[in-house]
């Protein structure tokens, strides 16, 4: 059996699936739940500063996409941090974690931006006895009118600063959580690492208005006939979650820095991708919030298959291994030539590859009087619509075309050398190999 | 003394009067609105669609499914009903598993299709109900145009007629229009009253007179219609019934299996309709399963439908026959009635194994009967009529017959298969030809 166990950032637990900051670890209740299916750890729900706790609207807090069956794709939320009383969440962290010693539990946290705000602060989560904080640079709603949450988050500077006072005043390992509502994500991680931070986290949810309500004309969610931009997350948002976590760990300046991956992790599968492309661990939210708790036992149960299927011995050893493969379209090999294959046997003749290559691509499938589809290689550029669109799985496949063959296409013999942008005759700044 | 399934002879209530409704009830109730987008969502909308191709009337049915899934079967509805101003009924009566969705992809790649049927019923009762007619009339031609018969092919004709501003009256012997949809399916495909509210929705294009209660031959004639009117439009179906040809078929007891299934039809208590202990329907098509299993559901206790052929040779769809089995009825294949026996009133009948070919074998046997329905096929009656070809109206184009000024279309005329689908494509396409006819003429 493959080791699940991670430690991130100096914080151990039995899995590297957390769930993330937000509702379902807004309180012990949830908590000693998750911990009971079977959690690694959790971020607790964003603690704000002492005195009158923060509000929430009274009205809808999510809006949503929708897949097939009403399948969650997309959730967005307006909710702000805790609006429980400080102590209150600091009791209950105090008797989870003492009851929990083997998981994670970091504390989540959101002050304004001076240093006497997060040493206060920070004095008092210490004795909580958790493992952990996390600073909540990302939330880009409401919190952010006030000049925190992704307010700081977008400011590089600001992300340094607090962070250096989080490290000057606490012993806790320190993750930063980045906004993705950024234009780079690497300037903020860079400030986080120069800050002396231990790790970050990301993504945080991304600005968004799931729909428009076409009779009220009002985005939704609605309140009272008005809506404001929320938090996109859920399956929706892992390919730009994914991206940003590739960016990170791609940058030779921030190697080193420990990643925990979120974004849209629903299944075992999309957890493995994340932990790939360099994260340590990951943080799940959507995919609690849609089917409960007891997904984390899919989680488990597929990535351990999987690293045994792999012969992978541990967590550790999967993260970043595809990293290596992360590239610049400029380095892509120029000479990897492919075409479409559909397979007829599995083909179920819908004509979609048809349609799509017909109507928006390069007119490289042709179809019979019977509805027989075939590709056209002399046409055929490998753009992979055809394999999206088709609703078959392995019924339409790119075959690689082998060194010394001509491609009918282009009539050249596709060569085995590797060539790229770079040093390709139509690049006006190319420059010869050396 | 109540009657029950035990009850010798013909006789009505054997059922609790309670459990009729619920033995006649809606054999697929329609679609809620999540099963429809459920539903929906599987239609891959495939390019150049196998099902439009099967579909005798050419439904776009990936774009009335994708209006469907898009929050808009209003708009469905109005897609199916430009092709078909019947695809309510339709709906409910096609055999889609020999149509639409035997092409549908997903029949072939896993055996499931996507529900056709029912999504097209989805969308034509949300449209109907809101009571909202989606066609207007044409500036008005002043041609009038008489249709023979008010079933799927008359008003189909009829209704694209009026669309184009021609005014239409159509004669039926009948007392309600609606021809087999009103006198022929069984009930439990057509509850509510479906058949005349829908004759009434589309009677609401305007420009359409019925005349019921007039017969061909008897009230009207054909010369007289051609005189009258600027075209004519025979949609007159098949009034003659076969005979079985077996010594004893005038027996008490043997009846039309067309007449049980239209008294089912027009009962107002079928408490009060007969049903016979032992029934014996003697035929294999979709009249055949309709009137076994309308027995059954009526409470009697054996019911066998006996087919002189193979299984495969039925004209009653697979999906069909299974209903009937479900439904407790026996299907015995390969028997050729010989003779009805009893004294003055059926009480057994006597068959005859035949072999595909019906070539008799010499073996027979015979089943207890105190009522037997005859379903071995209609066919044309009347005088008068355009030439014929085989047994039925000879067409060529859309619905031209032999006689000029004279269309005709459904069951009466050649070509095609007897399903209310075809009946409304054919009349539709005959209405096309008579306004371009017309139009022509100037």
């Amino acid at each position: 059996m493959a080791d699940l166990t991670t430690e991130f950032a100096g914080i151990k637990s039995p899995n590297p699936f957390w769930l993330a900051s937000a509702p379902p670890t807004d309180k012990e209740y949830n908590v000693r739940r998750a911990f009971e299916a079977g959690w690694g750890g959790v971020v607790w729900k964003t603690l704000g500063e002492d005195g009158p706790p923060i509000v929430n609207v009274n009205g809808p807090r999510y809006g949503a996409i929708w897949g097939a069956d009403r399948r969650l794709l997309g959730l967005n939320n307006i909710e702000l941090i805790t609006d429980r009383p400080l102590q209150v969440n600091l009791d209950e962290i105090t008797r989870v974690k003492k009851d929990y010693p083997d998981r994670a539990v970091v504390v989540s946290l959101m002050v304004p931006v001076n240093e006497d705000a997060w040493k206060s602060i920070l004095a008092r989560v210490e004795a909580t006895g958790c493992d952990g904080v996390e600073l909540n640079f990302g939330c880009p709603h409401g919190m952010s009118e006030r000049g925190m949450g992704s307010a700081v988050g977008q400011v590089p500077e600001y992300v340094q600063q607090v962070t250096e006072w989080c490290k000057q005043h606490s012993d806790l390992p320190v993750i930063v959580k980045l906004t993705p509502n950024i234009t780079d994500i690497k300037k903020p991680a860079q400030a986080a690492k120069d800050g002396g931070a231990d790790a970050v986290s990301l993504i945080n949810t991304i600005n968004s208005i799931t729909s428009v309500d076409l009779d009220l004309f009002a985005p939704e969610p609605t309140i009272d006939g008005k809506g404001a931009h929320g938090g996109y997350c859920g399956p929706a948002v892992k390919p730009i979650a994914l991206n940003m976590v590739a960016e990170i760990a791609r940058t030779p300046s921030l190697q080193g820095l420990p990643i925990s991956g979120i974004g849209g992790v629903t299944t075992w599968k999309d957890a493995a991708e994340f932990l790939a492309l360099g994260a340590g661990n990951v943080q799940v939210c959507t995919a609690a919030m849609t089917y409960g708790f007891k997904v984390v036992q899919e989680m488990i149960s597929g990535l351990s298959q999987y690293l045994d299927e792999k012969g992978i011995a541990s967590v550790q050893d999967l993260v970043g291994r595809a990293v290596p493969n992360l590239s610049d379209w400029q380095h892509l090999n120029l000479n990897y030539v492919t075409k479409a294959h559909i397979d007829q046997d599995a083909c179920i003749k819908c004509g979609r590859c048809y349609a799509a290559c017909e109507d928006t691509s390069h007119q490289a499938i042709a179809m019979s009087e019977d509805r027989t589809f075939t590709v056209k290689d002399e046409e055929c550029v490998a753009c992979n619509l055809c394999v999206n669109v088709c609703p078959v799985e392995d019924c339409i496949t790119m075959v690689e075309m082998q060194p010394g063959e001509v491609d009918p296409r282009t009539g050249k013999v596709v060569e085995k050398e590797y060539a790229n942008w770079t040093t390709h005759p139509n690049n006006p700044g190319a420059c010869a190999a050396e | 003394m109540t009657a029950n399934a035990l009850t010798p002879g013909i006789v009505a209530g054997r059922l609790d009067p309670a459990d009729y409704a619920e033995q006649f009830t809606d054999l697929h109730p329609r679609l809620d609105d999540h099963e429809a987008l459920v539903a929906a969502d599987r239609c891959y909308f495939c390019h150049d669609a196998p099902c439009i191709t099967a579909c005798p009337t050419d439904i776009d049915i990936p774009l009335f499914i994708r209006q469907i899934a898009t929050g808009t079967p209003e708009a469905a509805a109005r897609t199916i009903f430009q092709q078909n101003i019947l695809g309510g009924m339709c709906a409910r009566v096609c055999p889609t598993e020999t149509l639409c969705e035997q092409a549908c992809v997903r029949e072939v790649a896993e055996g499931k299709p996507v529900k056709i049927g029912e999504l097209q019923r989805y969308a034509t009762d949300t449209l109907m109900e809101q009571g909202v007619h989606p066609f207007s009339r044409a500036a008005s031609t002043g041609r009038r145009i008489a249709v023979v018969g008010a079933g799927p092919a008359g008003m189909a004709c009829a209704h694209r007629l009026a669309m184009k501003g021609h005014d239409v009256v159509i004669f039926d012997a009948r007392p309600k229009a609606g021809g087999l949809n009103e006198y022929g399916i069984a009930a439990y495909k057509t509850p509510g009253g479906f058949a005349q509210a829908e004759v009434d929705w589309l009677l609401k294009i305007g420009g359409i007179t019925v005349e019921n209660g007039k017969a061909l031959g008897r009230d009207i004639t054909l010369d007289g219609l051609k005189a009258d009117y600027d075209a004519v439009f025979l949609g007159v179906g098949l009034g003659g019934v076969n005979a079985l040809n077996a010594p004893g078929e005038d027996k008490a007891g043997v009846l039309d299996a067309v007449d049980f299934i239209a008294d089912l039809r027009q009962a107002s208590d079928l408490s009060r309709l007969p049903v016979g202990r032992d029934v014996v329907v003697i035929g294999g098509g979709m009249t055949a399963v309709d009137a076994a299993v309308q027995a059954k559901l009526l409470g009697a206790l054996n019911v066998s439908l006996v087919y002189r052929r193979g299984r495969d040779r039925m004209n009653a769809s697979k999906f069909e026959q299974d209903l009937a089995a479900s439904k407790g009825v026996r299907i015995i294949t390969n028997a050729t009635p010989v003779a009805v026996r009893g004294n003055g009133a059926v009480r057994e009948i006597e068959f005859e194994y035949t072999d595909d070919d019906l070539k008799p074998t010499g073996q027979t046997f015979r089943l207890a009967a105190d009522q037997v329905f005859k379903a071995i096929g209609q066919t044309l009656s009347g005088d008068g009529l355009p030439a014929l070809e085989g047994r039925k109206i000879k067409v060529s184009g859309a619905g031209r017959t032999s006689i000029a000024g004279v269309w005709a279309g459904g069951d009466c005329a050649s070509g095609g298969d007897d399903l209310t689908v075809t009946a409304v494509a054919e009349g539709r396409d005959a209405a096309e030809d008579i306004h371009a006819t017309l139009t022509a003429e100037g």
